[in-house]
């Protein structure tokens, strides 16, 4: 039996506005959706993705337009519709779950308030039904108690919470399509099962159509019914899931499935004094330990990646081996001699030593300065390189990271992409000559298919400079590419410790167990497994 | 709750300090002034042996840290001294001229707070359309005039047309609706020149909020724009808008010397710029300290304000 179709969109064209030119975003893209369907959009970040999934609630960013194309939507031309119909539709038969819960929901209001906003303004229920519904809801949400979290204020509810409550927010006026614009992408993994499965359940329940945005393919498989694949405005394909998964017809599909495929076999343990010891350091911000008594040690020429949710003390490990944060108690070895807590009592020798890669690079690079500034400053710095011997330097740093020297090494930032500018945080590190890099979350911000460019150059520079990496992720993904030994943190302790493919093979701890296991695969099954397994699904 | 008082008293403590810093650069710039007060009073007639009896009647003999704590030790009893050239203590003497300040300015609040928080609101609501534009312009010219000029403006308009009197003339037996009616055009001065201020802020906070992605959240919820300004922007810029109204009100009461000179208004401004004339320098001291402390008072409660706001602050985790 044929569905009942829902959204129709033909040949959509929508241009965005940079400086006075209008460029196409989206270029002529046709979508059918029908009646409590869910459909995958899936492409790298500028593909249009959120684009498309705002303009099917006829709606536009500031900055952006639709300039060509048809939206139906159970037969109202949202094109042509008069702003305040489209108004009445939004929230009421379209909502929208963002990308942050966080930022998308009014912090000056309570849970409540806003989810009764919906329901009220649109006159669907008044407020004291729109109360028992939101306390409702939030329960099929399997948020933790119910009937009091909608009386919280946003700052005062965790994030993967927050999302199931936008989630339910959006339910709120029981819509006929819902736009979920990557909903987990800024959550752990082990908090994104529960908001995945809440989400599909919820949606399942209402025979809710949604649009289902994201970048990761294994999230999609467990979400969607049928798959549409964008590359820079334009559809690339469009078939249901499970022949999308078993075979891509598309070249660029094809490549985004087998973006995990880098991987580096570990190498053997390393004897011999390490290049810094991590030695039973506790340390914390007021009366908090953030660390408790963390040990662990990085060995020349290995990558240790250390894994854990956010919160569980990753960045606070970095922060005291470079200095920045003195430990109460344990100390800091360095080639085995003791380094001193402060970094301001470090030489600068010891400073040189011991670079870091930021995870957001655009935050990292001074906007202002130029690359052979960026590059040179530190070379300059630490080595007392002038004149010609500072230009060669940098000229050969840049061609280390691929970039050519002639045609970059006067650019500013802005003129770069992401994965370029993540390209000169590594070349601004290697200035320095250091014996070892803390990445933090280095690719967290860039497209896979970047990702892998970048962990490949990491990894061929290692092997080259002989250098020591201390790798910080959640991303398990990255740790199983490019890691010798992994460090499990939770709650500010070490859980375990091992080398990866003994810890991949047969984690002792459970936490560890979770955390490998919450990581999605790419099969359409993965999620009900799992769930089975947990025996957390009704 | 608790911590709401108890952020008061520390600011109350914090303002005293202020204020106690401020009477020390009070007393000390007093100091400077040239002239000798003695001899002020005198006048012609001074002799040295009245000079000189003079001056250890009224203390001027003692060091000046002894006059320092002899001021504040008065002060501190609510006795401001007395004032030189009238003989008049003068707390009696600033006790009406402040009445007169506070209806002023509080009379100007009136007309000047709503009116610039409505014209923030809609001009960032209808921001860059033409009542945008206009509501900047016009805000912007009434602030680049100066007071006198804006004041002698409106007594040519709305004086000369015998609307309303150019000067105010009040005393004990003068009623509130009199009070009203001829301190209009004072209050309407004042009112045009703190208006631009409050109104730019208001807009620039919202506009500021705008971008924010719980803004976007509540367009495709399918608001309305109205809506969208008053419940979802407006409760999360009031902690600007609050302190520059904070700060105007200060300005009410603290800098109208100028538009109380011109409506022969008789405020503390006017009282002020008289003293200061006369070097009736207790009466200057007395006064400069009033209007440290309406600063001080007014700060305070501009951040206890902006505290209650935030539910962050005010709702911990």
């Amino acid at each position: 039996m044929e569905k009942q179709v829902l959204l129709t969109i033909r040949d959509l064209k929508i241009e965005g506005r940079s400086g006075d030119a209008w460029h196409q975003i989206v270029k002529g893209v046709d979508l059918t959706l029908h009646k409590g369907e869910v459909l995958g959009l899936i492409g790298e970040s500028g593909a249009g993705k959120s684009t498309l999934g705002l303009a099917a609630m006829g709606y536009a960013r500031d900055g952006c337009r639709i300039s060509g194309g048809s939206i139906d939507f159970d037969g109202i031309d949202l094109r042509a519709a008069p702003e305040a119909d489209r108004r009445a539709l939004r929230g009421k038969r379209i909502a929208y779950v963002a990308q942050s819960a966080a930022a998308s929901f009014n912090p000056a209001h309570k849970l409540i308030d806003q989810y009764c906003e919906g329901p009220v303004v649109h006159g669907v229920m008044p407020r004291e039904k729109a109360e028992a519904d939101a306390v409702e809801l939030y329960r099929r949400m399997r948020l933790p108690n119910p009937d009091e979290i909608g009386f919280r204020y946003p700052h005062q509810v965790s994030g993967g919470q927050l999302q199931r409550a936008m989630t339910a927010m959006a339910m709120s006026c029981r819509p006929d399509l819902i736009i979920f614009d990557e909903p987990t992408t800024a959550l752990d993994v082990t908090t994104q099962i529960e908001v995945l499965a809440a989400i599909r359940d919820i949606v399942r329940q209402f025979g809710t159509a949604a649009i289902y945005i994201t970048h990761d393919l294994a999230v999609v498989a467990q979400m969607a019914d049928r798959i549409k694949v964008l590359l820079r405005g334009d559809e690339v394909e469009e078939s249901d899931t499970r022949s999308m998964l078993a075979a891509p017809r598309e070249d660029y599909t094809r490549s985004l499935w087998a973006v995990r495929s880098f991987a580096r076999p570990a190498l053997p343990a390393a004897t011999g004094t390490p290049v810094v010891s991590v030695r039973n350091v506790t340390a914390g911000y007021g009366a908090v330990d953030v660390l408790k008594d963390v040990s662990f040690d990085i060995h020349a020429r290995r990558t240790v990646a250390v894994v854990g949710e956010s919160g569980s003390g990753k960045s606070t490990t970095a922060r005291v081996i470079t200095g920045l944060l003195p430990p109460r108690k344990g100390e800091i070895l360095f080639n085995g001699k003791p380094l001193p807590p402060s970094f301001k009592a470090r030489s600068r020798e010891e400073l040189r030593q011991c670079q870091m890669i930021y995870q957001m690079a655009d935050t990292a690079l001074n906007p202002k300065l130029r690359l052979r500034e960026l590059i040179g400053r530190p070379a300059e710095m630490y080595l007392g390189l002038k004149g010609r011997a500072l230009e060669t330097r940098i000229r050969d740093l840049l061609a280390l990271i691929e970039l050519e020297p002639d045609k970059y090494i006067d650019r500013l930032p802005s003129e770069l992409s992401g994965g370029q500018k993540q390209r000169i945080g590594i070349a601004r590190a290697l200035a320095a000559e250091p014996q070892m890099i803390i990445c933090d979350e280095v690719t967290s911000a860039l497209d896979q298919i970047v990702q892998e460019g970048i962990l490949k150059l990491l990894d061929r520079l290692q092997g080259e400079l002989n250098l020591a990496y201390m790798f910080i992720t959640h991303d398990l993904a990255t740790v199983k590419s490019i890691a010798d030994e992994v460090v499990v943190m939770q709650h500010g302790q070490v859980v375990e410790r091992g080398p990866k493919a003994e810890l991949f093979a047969a984690p002792k701890e459970d936490y560890t167990n979770l955390l490998l296991s919450s990581v999605p695969e790419m099969d359409l099954d993965w999620l009900n497994r799992l769930l089975a397994a947990r025996g957390e699904h009704a | 709750m608790n911590e709401i008082w108890r952020m008061i008293g520390r600011r109350l403590l914090l303002g005293l300090l202020t204020l106690f810093v401020i009477s020390v650069v009070i007393f000390g710039a007093t100091e400077l002034l040239p002239g000798d007060l003695a001899r002020e009073l005198l006048g012609q007639s001074a002799t040295p042996e009245t000079l000189a009896a003079l001056r250890e009647q009224l203390g001027l003999n003692d060091p000046a840290p002894i006059r320092y704590l002899n001021w504040l030790w008065g002060v501190l009893h609510g006795d401001f001294g007395v004032s030189m050239a009238t003989k008049k203590p003068i707390a009696e003497l600033v006790g009406g001229r402040l009445g007169n300040t506070l209806f002023l300015a509080l009379y100007a609040a009136a007309l000047s707070v709503p009116l610039s928080l409505m014209l923030g609101v809609l001009a960032a609501l209808w921001r860059n359309s033409v009542f945008d534009r206009m509501s900047n312009a016009l805000a912007l010219t009434s602030i680049s005039f100066p007071e006198f000029f804006v004041a002698y403006i409106l007594i040519l308009w709305l004086a000369q047309t015998g609307l309303f009197p150019s000067m105010v003339r009040i005393t004990a037996s003068t009623t509130f609706s009199e009070r009203i009616y001829m301190g209009f055009l004072p209050a309407l001065t004042l009112t045009l020149v703190v208006t631009a201020h409050m109104m730019r802020m208001t807009r620039a906070a919202i506009i500021n909020l705008l971008a924010s992605p719980y803004i976007e959240m509540a367009r495709l919820k399918g608001m309305s724009p109205l809506r969208v300004v008053l419940r979802h922007a407006v409760p999360n810029a009031l902690a600007p808008i609050i302190n520059v109204v904070a700060l105007n009100l200060a300005y009410l009461i603290t800098g109208v010397v100028v538009v109380e000179v011109v409506f022969v208004y008789p405020g503390l401004g006017q009282l002020m710029v008289d003293a200061v004339t006369n070097r009736d320098i207790p009466v200057v001291q007395a006064i400069a300290l009033i209007f440290a402390s309406a600063y001080v008072l007014l700060n305070l409660v501009a951040d206890v304000l902006s505290t209650i706001t935030n539910p962050r602050l005010m709702h911990r985790r």
